[in-house]
């Protein structure tokens, strides 16, 4: 049961074709990585799918509803949460505050005047931050300043407070890109856990590969602004076509 | 207490305590001393202060929270004070009825033009504001005369109907504002020796609702709505990819902001039954903008501040002439005297805006926080010399 279809799906910005036909199918529960070298249309295709761009020709059904001509903020109350690739949080709010915010959203939807009860007085919004902060490992940073904390950290932060809103599809934007082998290591580990734990689906997109075969049991390759080939990872891996295009001698 | 937690409680308490015994604090010298002009206890300027607190601390709401800077606030105002002379006009000398309708009108007028500015953020939305400002005044001035009488302003005049109330008292004047029989503008003097202490009708009036005014913006600001609205400014792209519509929530702030300005141009008014259009004009906009930033902006108190600030030095400082300070300097030799005179002559009496200008770039360059983040650093150094006191009256009898 696919969760996500993309149809025959293109963009043009004036005389680039960025994306034509990409056709796109994302299992639910599954770990679907999109890959393809720079300029391949990964980004716009992903633009595409959370309503920053809305594509020329083409359907993208979320769950048998179209996200098409939908604001960011609807087909973000629809399930599908957003990782930028690098980390957009709330910078001047504390870490629990940036945690809440997602929190409240899930519960009161894209607009609630509630200007009169105390933040503090909103239990089930704490108790709920709280968990997915101790969940994070960041319990204890939750007085902080959301732009104080480290690369690694503001990651966490914003993946924790995608999963706050239990969103049923993750886009993940190249979400190690730029970090240290440690923090990627540890970011795997986490969305390794996040898929295995949660009743989730996760669409990545990524250039290391290191990441791309720990995580994804699904990839699709990209080049040129349309699909090359969709597979499992261990036929991508042995795929001349793939290796011709992309991977080159580091696969 | 009242919902707030134990700091903001104590805040409130403060504010409720400063404004209400204002009359004497502001009133420290007595009446014939040479430093009674410095004296800013007198009724018309503690309802200024008050009024021009509500003005800053409903700015605030929009600009200390969301970062949108309006360039227009004083359409606000301006809308707020005709339609509470309106009321006077039409229906009583109460001012009730009349605050009511401005807060509502500045409100539906703030929703109209929040609706369009809001369509763009930064620099842009500025600038809307500033014309649709510009545009509420030369109508004011000019176009809609009938309604706010032009360059001469809307005033009272002698065959108003009044519906509930009376067109002219017995003796044939125009009646004043009241609430419920109190006239605004009685006054008892408490006289303590040299000291005249006044305490006026109008000010508690305009003082209770600033009270009232301050402790809902803090219940705003610790609210959940208060945290979107810093949500806003922080960041918009993550609100909008966390379900969030950033719109609505920053035209809200818009019109409770609008709103607050339209309350205190009611109270205006009702203090002084008149509406003219220059109340209307940018440079009353860019006051209190100037009140915001200078006093703290995003801060609770810090608005409130500012506004004092702003218009003590303008009543104090712009009534200080070079006969006064002559007065001043009469003990220094004759052409030292003069001197010094004329070096001070450019800060004072019409010059005051040059001293305001000259502490506004003090504070932003050195207090980027305002007036607030100046009296923390102040709190931060006593707290520390005491620390360092404790630590050196432990360490001493070990040597």
């Amino acid at each position: 049961m696919s969760i996500l279809e993309v149809k025959n799906v293109g963009k043009r910005f004036g005389g680039l074709q960025a994306l034509s036909d990409v056709n796109l199918s994302v299992k639910e529960n599954s770990v679907h990585a999109i890959i393809g070298p720079n300029g391949a249309g990964k980004s716009t295709l992903l633009n595409c799918l959370v309503g920053k761009l809305i594509p020329d020709t083409g359907s993208v059904m979320f769950d048998g509803q179209s996200v098409l001509g939908r604001a960011p903020y609807e087909i973000n109350q629809m399930g599908i949460s957003r990782v930028f690739q690098t980390p957009e949080i709330f910078g001047d709010l504390t870490v629990l505050e940036n945690m809440m915010i997602p929190c409240l959203a899930k519960r009161d939807g894209a607009f609630e005047l509630n200007a009169i009860a105390s933040v503090m007085s909103q239990r089930d919004i704490l108790d709920k931050a709280e968990a997915m902060l101790l969940e994070m490992n960041m319990a204890e940073k939750r007085h902080m300043h959301a732009a104080s904390l480290s690369r690694g950290d503001k990651r966490r932060l914003e993946i924790g407070m995608c999963l706050s809103q239990e969103p049923r599809l993750l886009l993940l934007d190249e979400p190690t890109a730029g970090m240290a082998r440690a923090d990627t290591n540890n970011t795997i580990d986490l969305l390794k856990q996040i898929s295995d734990q949660r009743n989730i689906t996760i669409a990545i997109i990524e250039h290391d590969m290191h990441v791309v075969f720990s995580l994804a049991n699904r990839i699709t390759v990209l080049a040129q602004g349309t699909p090359l080939v969709e597979d499992d990872p261990e036929n991508i891996r042995g795929n001349p076509k793939v290796r011709e295009a992309y991977l080159g001698e580091t696969a | 207490m009242f919902g707030l937690d134990k700091r903001d409680t104590t805040l409130l308490l403060i504010v409720a305590g400063l404004t209400i015994f204002a009359p004497f604090l502001l009133n420290p010298f007595p009446t014939d001393s040479g430093l009674a002009q410095f004296n800013a206890g007198y009724p018309d300027l503690m309802q200024r202060f008050v009024i021009f607190g509500i003005f800053a601390i409903g700015f605030n709401i929009l600009f200390g929270l969301t970062g949108y800077l309006s360039f227009g606030h004083a359409a606000f105002l301006g809308v707020g004070s005709y339609s509470a002379v309106w009321m006077f006009k039409l229906l009583s000398m109460n001012v009730l009825p009349a605050i009511i309708l401005s807060v509502i009108i500045s409100g539906l007028f703030a929703l109209v033009i929040g609706f369009i500015s809001l369509r763009r953020s930064g620099i842009y939305f500025s600038i809307l504001t500033l014309a649709f400002a510009q545009m509420s005044f030369s109508l004011a001035y000019s176009v809609l005369t009938p309604i706010t009488n032009g360059e001469t302003g809307l005033q009272l005049t002698l065959d108003d109907p009044r519906v509930l109330g009376v067109s002219a008292t017995a003796d044939g004047s125009i009646p004043v504002t009241n609430l419920f029989g109190m006239e605004m503008r009685s006054t008892y003097h408490l006289i303590v020796g040299p000291w005249d202490f006044q305490f006026n009708m109008g000010y508690y009036l305009c003082a209770l609702v600033m009270i009232a005014a301050f402790y809902l913006s803090i219940r705003i600001f610790r609210s959940p709505f208060g945290m979107m609205l810093r949500a806003v400014k922080s960041n918009q792209q993550r609100m909008n990819y966390t379900g969030l519509n950033s719109k609505p929530y920053t035209l809200a702030a818009f019109v409770i902001s609008g709103m607050y300005a339209g309350l205190a141009g009611g109270l205006m008014a009702s203090m002084d039954p008149l509406a003219g259009a220059e109340r209307m004009q940018w440079t009353a906009s860019g006051e209190v903008v100037l009140m915001t930033i200078l006093g703290g902006a995003g801060t609770l108190i810090g608005p409130v501040l500012g506004a004092g600030f702003i218009k003590y030095f303008e009543n104090i400082f712009s009534k200080i002439n070079d006969n006064v300070l002559h007065g001043w300097f009469s003990f220094l030799p004759d052409g030292l005297e003069d001197f010094v005179v004329f070096i001070i002559h450019p800060f004072i009496g019409k010059g005051w805006h040059l001293t305001l200008g000259i502490l506004f770039m003090l504070v932003v360059i050195y207090l980027p926080g305002g007036l607030v983040e100046g009296g923390q650093r102040i709190g931060n150094w006593f707290k520390g010399r005491k620390k360092s006191d404790a630590h050196q009256s432990k360490t001493n009898p070990a040597e």
